[in-house]
């Protein structure tokens, strides 16, 4: 006969107990699960990604009815326990009284309301689960809707960011002097909120709460300053509270949290607890991965198995996308601790590591946190540092010498816990994949590694690439190519700060793990570095690929095309019958009007390109770069010459910029449009910069896409004069120039940026935009030329044009 | 049986490029690698006869500049998935100057 095992609390803690003690001995108990949720088991952690929207709520189901019955589970969902008789052992709930022979709770955490007036108004949420958030969610829906989030930690975040990307206007009030002061130290909570503000969401530090206001329902949030903050909804978020109650009442030992010993047994010998509900050794648990760990303890005690709790080592990282945190150990200043900084202002970077006696004791990084897990590794193994702490900060790369980060997760022990969260170690990932697991998606399926917050993801592909070798290719890879594992941003970091000036240098510095790159990175490093010193360094045509080497479009049967500039789209009889010329003497076999506004020569000989130039060049024609990774057209309508709507010159001020922009190399290729009017005949609000005239002056607006992608563009400013459109323009050129990964067009850049920081920059701060244009000048005064020139002159015929030998006598013979 | 003639000086290849030799039966593509080492292929990629010569260099290999295959210098077959392979001719650098077997050239243009 089956003991009676009854489960007060279906959360993640219980959930995860079940799944152990099913797997170690399916018979022994009869289970009935009580939970005062009308669902059964889901993945809290993933209440954030539904309130932004990126997931339903049956995406993060763990437990569903079918599992329940197929484990024999009698579930009492929507039936809160409310008394517990230990002395008859029974719990009472609403429906009735049920007899145990084991009793666990697994009550969670309830949000902590502070105390004040107004707390209890409708409006005020906390966030703890699915109704909290269908609750925030109708607030979202409706028009301009104010959220204000009290708390500025993990959940407050979460929320806040989750609620603005629903539309709302958020407000977080948090009371210390910065964000996520439990996990992070100030600067990184500097960096975070100013990333949070560039998102438009406004953090108020050192808010002292004074009441929430309102009538019927919540209205604002005062503070003891006075300031008020208008509300439709209020989320609490300013801490947890173990949900102690039925244990308290039975007469339990409760602390702050239900007492447990190293078996999770309570002060009752029958009655365990789990989860966020219990204290143990003094401490009180708030993330699931110790709860897991609980989880199996527990499993094993009720099977009568040894097995003991063992306070583990936690760490945080913050589920907001495009934010990258982590948080482990201790940060504070301390006498004893030593630390080591890094701060890369520029990229919003900062990493800190704590040490005391040549071992990590903390771990702070904000903005990139590629290295976190070897950090926490060391830390969490108590490595002693002290060989490799000169170069420590830099991570595995610089540190150990093992430039291939794969070599770290190679030279972790099998022992190594790769997912915190579902305690999953290297060793059974790697007996998963022997047992052919050989994808992601397997290995989550038989460990549950990654299956929860995600966070451990690249590791686990990292495992799976070890293991696998070639036959397992990394996804989505951060490195600029496979030559490589830094980014395209630290690259373009390391050339500047370290002033590297070719493309062999910054091969050696960044420890390039080919001997002369790929046909990716080449092409990248030669813009990033030409951008970077226009002066100093030469361009390398051999890292060009051909039709930037060539300075023409080749065609699939190996001939190219011409393609001369037609300055806004205007051209002129001589021109034409240059062209036409040309085209009949090269036997030019196509001539195809483009969607940019002039005319293509198609089909025509390599041998041929630099006499057909030259004849071009004669009649005033230079190139039209059709070709490159710069600028192509500026799309022009006839404007006030002759349309009876124009209202500004647009084909002068087209022309203008064609002028000054033509030339320039950018990370992927430029199109601007000028149109005299609204109508927009020129296209202009496709383009990656288009301009607007109108009776008061000009509409710019930047990031617009026609290609793989169609996307408007957004307004950047409106200004009064024709100088004001060429300034921005450059100055946005420029900034994409300095700024954007090398084959991202402006729209996809303008996306990672944020179209806000370009304004600040260039439409905000004049002297960045004066100093942004002058950049642009420098480098123009190298690059504002007609390659078509340069490539006729005698010494490229002989370099380069002709043939190394001519063996077509010879081999007749 | 080598017969071996002087084309050109090794300097008239860039580093990492290539340029072409012309024969009466097509081009043949001559790269130099960063190391200095010269190779010799047709210059037509076996996937649809692209210009080798114009494609980037990167240790002993080279990417086609119109679909990216990438060939291998010293086997003239296709690395990584694509399959196919093209013709090499025995080339080397003397005194600086590049010398190709004519003998092999004329056998490849009597077949
Ligand atoms: C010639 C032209 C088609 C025509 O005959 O009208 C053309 C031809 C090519 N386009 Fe285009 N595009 C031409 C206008 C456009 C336009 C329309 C425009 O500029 O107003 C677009 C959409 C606007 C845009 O760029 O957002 C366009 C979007 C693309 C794309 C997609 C870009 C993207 O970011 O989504 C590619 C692929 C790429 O660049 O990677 C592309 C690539 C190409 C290439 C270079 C493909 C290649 O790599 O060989 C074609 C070269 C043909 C050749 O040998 O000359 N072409 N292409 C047009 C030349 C315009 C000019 O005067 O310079
Ligand atoms: C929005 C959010 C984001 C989070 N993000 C992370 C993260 O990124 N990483 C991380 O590690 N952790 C995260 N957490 C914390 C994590 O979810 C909790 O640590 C975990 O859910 C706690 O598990 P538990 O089983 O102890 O409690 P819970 O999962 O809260 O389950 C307790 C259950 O018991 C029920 N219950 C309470 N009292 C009674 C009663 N008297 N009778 C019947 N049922 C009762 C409750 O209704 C609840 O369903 C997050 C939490 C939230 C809310
Ligand atoms: S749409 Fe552009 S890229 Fe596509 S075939 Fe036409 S010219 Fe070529
Ligand atoms: S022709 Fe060389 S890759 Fe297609």
């Amino acid at each position: 006969m089956p003991q009676k095992l009854v489960i007060i609390g279906a959360g993640m803690a219980s959930g995860r107990m079940l799944e152990e003690l099913f797997e170690l001995s399916p018979q022994t108990y009869d289970v009935t699960l009580f939970g005062a949720e009308p669902h059964g088991n889901y993945n809290r952690i993933m209440l954030s990604p539904v309130l932004a929207g990126d997931k339903q709520f049956e995406d993060i189901i763990t437990h569903d009815a079918d599992w329940y019955k197929q484990h024999n589970v009698n579930c009492r969902f929507d039936e809160a326990i409310v008394k517990i008789d230990r002395r008859k052992k029974q719990v009472i709930s609403q429906n009735g009284i049920t007899d145990y022979d084991k009793l666990i709770i697994a009550t969670g955490s309830a949000s902590f309301f502070i105390p004040v007036q107004g707390k209890d108004l409708p409006g005020v949420i906390g966030f703890r689960d699915i109704s909290d958030v269908d609750t925030m969610l109708k607030a979202a829906g409706k028009t301009n809707g104010k959220a204000v989030i009290i708390g500025g930690g993990l959940l407050g975040l979460e929320a806040a960011a989750a609620l603005k990307a629903r539309g709302m206007d958020v407000t977080v009030l948090h009371l210390m002097g910065h964000l996520m002061e439990r996990q992070l130290d100030p600067a990184a909570g500097y960096l975070l909120q100013k990333e949070l503000e560039k998102r438009g969401i406004r953090v108020v530090c050192k808010a002292h709460t004074s009441a929430i206001l309102g009538k019927d329902r919540v209205e604002a949030v005062l503070l003891e300053d006075g300031a008020l903050h208008p509300a439709d909804i209020v989320v609490m978020a300013a801490g947890i509270m173990p949900e102690t109650h039925p244990a308290v009442s039975a007469g339990l030992r409760v602390e702050r949290g239900i007492w447990v010993n190293d078996q999770m047994q309570t002060s009752d010998q029958d009655i365990y607890a789990l989860g966020e509900c219990v204290e143990h050794d003094g401490i009180i648990y708030g993330l699931v991965a110790p709860l897991y760990d609980m989880a199996k303890v527990l499993a094993r005690t009720l099977i009568e198995q040894q097995a003991a709790f063992i306070a583990p080592m936690v760490s945080t990282k913050l589920k907001v996308t495009g934010i990258d945190l982590f948080s482990a150990g201790e940060f504070g200043d301390e006498d004893s601790h030593e630390e080591v900084v890094l701060r890369d202002p520029a990229r919003g970077i900062y990493k800190r590591l704590i040490l005391r006696d040549n071992h990590i004791i903390g771990i702070v990084m904000y903005g990139d946190t590629t290295d976190s897990a070897w950090f926490f590794d060391k830390f969490k193994r108590g490595e002693d540092i002290s060989d490799i702490r000169a170069n420590l900060i830099h991570g595995p790369s610089m540190a150990g010498g093992n430039a291939d980060p794969l070599a770290a997760v190679a030279a972790m022990p099998d022992s190594a816990e790769i997912c915190g969260c579902n305690g999953v170690c290297k060793g059974t990932i790697i007996s998963a994949i022997h047992n052919g697991a050989n994808d992601l998606a397997a290995v989550r399926a038989q460990t549950k590694a990654s299956a929860s917050c995600g966070n451990c993801t690249g590791l686990v592909e990292q495992v799976l690439a070890v293991t696998l070798g070639d036959n397992f290719v990394v996804p989505a890879a951060k490195g600029m190519c496979s030559c490589t594992d830094l980014t395209h941003q630290d690259v373009r970091q390391i050339i500047k700060s370290r002033k590297l000036k070719s493309i062999a240098a910054v091969m050696q510095e960044a420890g390039w793990k080919t001997s002369c790159g790929c046909p990716s990175c080449r092409p990248a490093l030669n813009y990033y570095l030409l951008c970077q010193w226009p002066l100093e360094y030469t361009d390398d045509a051999q890292s060009r690929f051909v039709n930037e080497r060539n300075h023409a479009n080749i065609q699939k049967d190996g001939t190219y095309s011409v393609l001369p500039r037609m300055w806004g789209g205007m051209t002129t009889p001589q021109e034409l019958r240059a062209i036409a010329d040309a085209a009949e003497k090269y036997n030019v076999p196509t001539i195809h009007v483009t969607g940019g506004q002039r005319i293509d020569l198609l089909g025509i000989q390599r041998d041929d390109l630099p006499s057909i130039w030259s004849d071009l060049n004669k009649a005033g024609l230079v190139s039209g770069h059709a070709y490159s990774k710069g600028l192509r057209t500026v799309k022009t309508c006839v404007g006030t010459d002759h349309c009876r709507f124009g209202t500004q010159d647009s084909t002068g001020l087209g022309i203008k910029l064609e002028k000054i922009l033509w030339g320039s190399w950018t990370p992927h290729k430029v199109k601007l449009a000028v149109s005299g009017c609204p109508r927009n005949c020129a296209e202009a609000t496709c383009k990656d910069l288009g301009v607007i005239c109108v009776d008061s002056g000009y509409e710019v607006s930047v990031a617009g896409a026609a290609g793989m992608e169609l996307k408007q563009t957004e307004a950047l400013a409106k200004v009064a004069t024709e100088q004001e459109v060429i300034d921005l323009s450059i100055a946005f050129i420029q900034l994409y120039r300095e700024s954007a990964a090398y084959l991202d067009r402006p729209y996809k850049w303008v996306a990672q940026v944020g179209l806000q920081w370009v304004i600040e920059q260039i439409v905000d701060d004049i002297e960045n935009r004066v100093a942004l244009i002058e950049r642009f000048e420098i480098s123009q005064s190298v690059y504002r030329k007609d390659p078509w020139a340069e490539q006729t002159k005698p010494q490229y015929q002989s370099q380069k044009w002709a043939a190394l030998a001519d063996l077509t006598l010879e081999a007749a013979q | 049986m080598t017969n071996w003639i002087d084309i050109a000086a090794l300097s008239d290849i860039p580093k990492r490029g290539g340029r072409v030799v012309k024969t009466t039966s097509g081009c043949i593509a001559v790269f130099r690698t960063q190391n200095d080492q010269v190779f010799a292929l047709d210059d037509a990629c076996p996937h649809k006869k692209g210009p080798l010569s114009e494609g980037i260099v990167h240790g002993n290999a080279v990417t086609c500049p119109l679909h990216n295959w990438v060939i291998d210098l010293e086997t003239g077959s296709a690395k990584g998935a694509d399959e196919g392979q093209v013709n090499t001719y025995q080339i080397k650098v003397e005194n600086g100057r590049l010398l190709l077997d004519l003998n092999q050239l004329k056998t490849r243009s009597a077949a």
